[in-house]
């Protein structure tokens, strides 16, 4: 599943090694801590803790800045009304939270390759067999989505060029064209995946 | 009304990968930063208005689901290239996690006032589906964040301007649609060829004894 | 072998085809005719994708109907548009895809991917984004797609109708040249030299069938006076 370049950012330290299920486990853990926690100190270790772990793992800072300047940014607008509200502790405390927790998540996020998530997702999902969902299906799921995003993006683009060839730039002459086209695809796409034995939902097959 | 999804057809499966690959290409299109928004406008959101009003609250809400299980394995598909756990974490995640129930609602009321479908009935619920992902948007920003709800919840006031405009171009969108390619049309008469073997009577009776 | 027994097909309450009796047994069938005639309805009928309103269709002596699970294994489809039929991100994938109701081994699984590749040409496309590749390149992979579960027959809806020339004869020579029993609707007429029988369909009826220089001519002059 390479079309689409994940934000995995590919190596061979220790943290990309480990399993994937161990560290959402642990990312869970370290969230859970960082809410309960109000202890400045003890956010800061986490964080140092956290820098290290990036360390480890050898990430580009630039990949981490990409990942992160978003959420950086709400981040510092909310420290900034928590410290007008209540007082500077409470800003440090709040950015320290996020930071860690973010962060961490950001972490596992740059560590782990897409396949391994999914191979998570479609254990945890293992228990709900028995309500009619097959979690085997969430990775063809997410190829074929992750099949038709260059495609769709490549209609958009056109549709954008033929706008802009008739001078019209309005989102709705954007969207209409792409919904259309994106509900046409689908009627091959459904006949495709029938002819090709795949079964959805319920067997419905003799 | 009626059951319109008896069972998940290849069709639906092609309609649900193919709208949550739509939403992500939203994510991609140019973002406007507007000076008074902390976020940048996004038309992304709109792909989830359209996800249930075009596919129906179910398929809808798979399609919203699906889109976020792709960010949630790392795929750079929200606004700016990003993904992964940490943006289904951060203060605004709330807004994400709802956002299948968000398509939801909103697919729901298209289905409902499917038969007399107005662009005044889409943009209701549009809207609709644009404030259900409120309460849960702000009690996650007031958790992580240690705000209260009260002062969390003022957010409203940043979104919902953005949130009127997407649900009037989304309504639009959707009464077209219903025009041009109807998805939440009843099942056809059983003329059709899914049906059994036999011949059967124009009209779709049931064949005297 | 694909049997017609006095099918009838309708949309609503459109008639498609009307009472079409045919026994497909020749290994290189064409099916010709104007659009809106019915041929790829005709053609989605061979393999159950589409069901008779009325009258039966056997595929290696299946019934579409009644025993959709053997029709789809002895049957292979190749749709018109390239990409729409290309259903996972990179070539081997897809490849791959075809086999998974088969619940194969991994290692099995690579071994025939691995060799279909190889017989196609595929190999250094084989972990290929499928966006990057040609019309052509893609409409060749959906022919190994589908080959990989070994039908017996194969269909083809318009395989070469949105190819450039050169794609065109590229994907008909691979067509023509597979060892399976194929049956393909589509417009270039000059494709079908060296097929065994073609079939005119107009109206939803059979209008000629037989050798593909007379059906072909008999085509000509029907359009064209």
């Amino acid at each position: 599943m390479i079309a689409l370049a994940g934000v995995y950012h590919p190596g061979s330290s220790a943290l990309h090694r480990c399993p994937a299920g161990i560290k959402l486990f642990v990312l869970c853990v370290v969230g859970t801590t960082a809410m309960i926690v109000g202890s400045l100190p003890v956010l800061g270790a986490g964080i140092v803790l956290l820098a290290v772990g990036y360390a480890i793992a050898r990430i580009e800072p630039r990949a981490i800045w990409r990942l992160s300047r978003a959420l950086l940014v709400v981040v510092a607008i909310i420290a900034v009304i928590q410290a007008l509200v209540s007082g500077l502790t409470a800003a440090l405390v709040l950015a320290a939270r996020l930071l860690l927790l973010v962060g961490a998540a950001n972490l596992l996020t740059l560590t782990t390759p897409t396949s391994a998530l999914i191979d998570v997702i479609e254990r945890v999902l293992g228990p709900l067999r028995r309500f009619g969902v097959d979690p085997g299906q969430v990775g063809i799921a997410v190829a074929l989505t992750l099949r038709f995003i260059p495609v769709i993006a490549t209609q958009a683009a056109r549709i954008r060029e033929a706008q802009a060839a008739r001078g019209v730039r309005s989102y709705r002459s954007f969207l209409l064209p792409l919904v259309i086209s994106t509900v046409r695809m689908a009627d091959g796409v459904g006949e495709a995946l029938t002819v090709r034995g795949f079964q959805a939902g319920g067997a419905r097959h003799g | 009304m009626a059951d319109r999804h008896p069972r998940t057809t290849a069709k639906d499966v092609a309609l649900i990968a193919l709208f949550a690959a739509f939403i992500c290409v939203l994510g991609l299109t140019p973002r406007i930063a507007l000076p008074f928004l902390p976020t940048p406008f996004t038309i992304q959101t709109l792909g989830v208005l359209l996800a249930g009003g075009v596919l129906g609250a179910h398929r809808g809400a798979w399609a919203t689901a699906l889109f976020l299980v792709l960010v949630a394995v790392g795929l750079p598909v929200l606004p700016g290239g990003v993904g992964g756990i940490g943006m289904l974490a951060g203060p605004t995640a709330g807004f994400l996690w709802t956002y299948p129930a968000g398509a939801w609602v909103t697919g729901m009321l298209v289905e409902r006032w499917w038969r007399k479908l107005s662009w005044l009935r889409g943009f209701v619920a549009a809207v609709a589906g644009s404030v259900a992902v409120y309460p849960l948007g702000h009690a996650w920003i007031a958790v992580t964040t240690g705000m209260s709800a009260t002062t969390a919840s003022w957010s409203w006031v940043v979104y919902l301007p953005g949130d009127l405009i997407k649900s009037a171009l989304a309504a639009s969108v959707i009464v077209t649609m219903k025009r041009a390619y109807p998805l939440l049309d009843p099942p056809p008469a059983p003329t059709a060829p899914a049906s059994r073997n036999e011949p059967r009577p124009a009209g779709g009776a049931k064949a005297a004894p | 072998m694909i049997e017609f027994r006095s099918v009838s097909h309708r949309y609503g309450d459109r008639p498609t085809l009307q009472d079409v009796t045919l026994r497909l047994v020749e290994r290189r069938i064409g099916v010709i005719g104007p659009n809106g005639s019915g041929k790829s309805t005709l053609a989605r009928l061979c393999n159950g994708l589409v069901k008779p309103t009325s009258g039966t269709v056997l595929a290696e002596g299946h019934d579409t109907t009644r025993e959709t699970a053997a029709v789809r294994r002895v049957t292979g489809f190749v749709f018109q548009d390239p990409d729409t039929q290309i259903l996972m991100p990179t070539v081997a994938e897809d490849l791959a895809f075809s086999l998974r109701p088969l619940r194969l081994p991994a290692a099995e699984v690579a071994r025939r991917v691995d060799a279909q590749l190889e017989a196609f040409g595929l190999v250094d496309h084989r972990d290929h984004p499928a966006h990057l590749l040609s019309g052509g390149q893609k409409q060749l992979l959906a022919i190994a797609a589908v080959l990989m579960t070994d039908p017996a027959i194969v269909l083809f809806d318009e395989p070469t109708t949105l190819l450039d020339l050169r794609n065109k004869h590229r994907v008909m020579e691979t067509i023509v040249g597979l060892s399976q029993q194929i049956v393909v609707v589509t417009h270039d007429l000059d494709l079908l030299d060296r097929f065994d029988r073609v079939i005119l369909i107009d109206e939803g009826r059979v209008a000629a069938d037989g050798a593909p220089g007379e059906t072909v001519a008999f085509y000509r002059k029907l359009i064209l006076g």
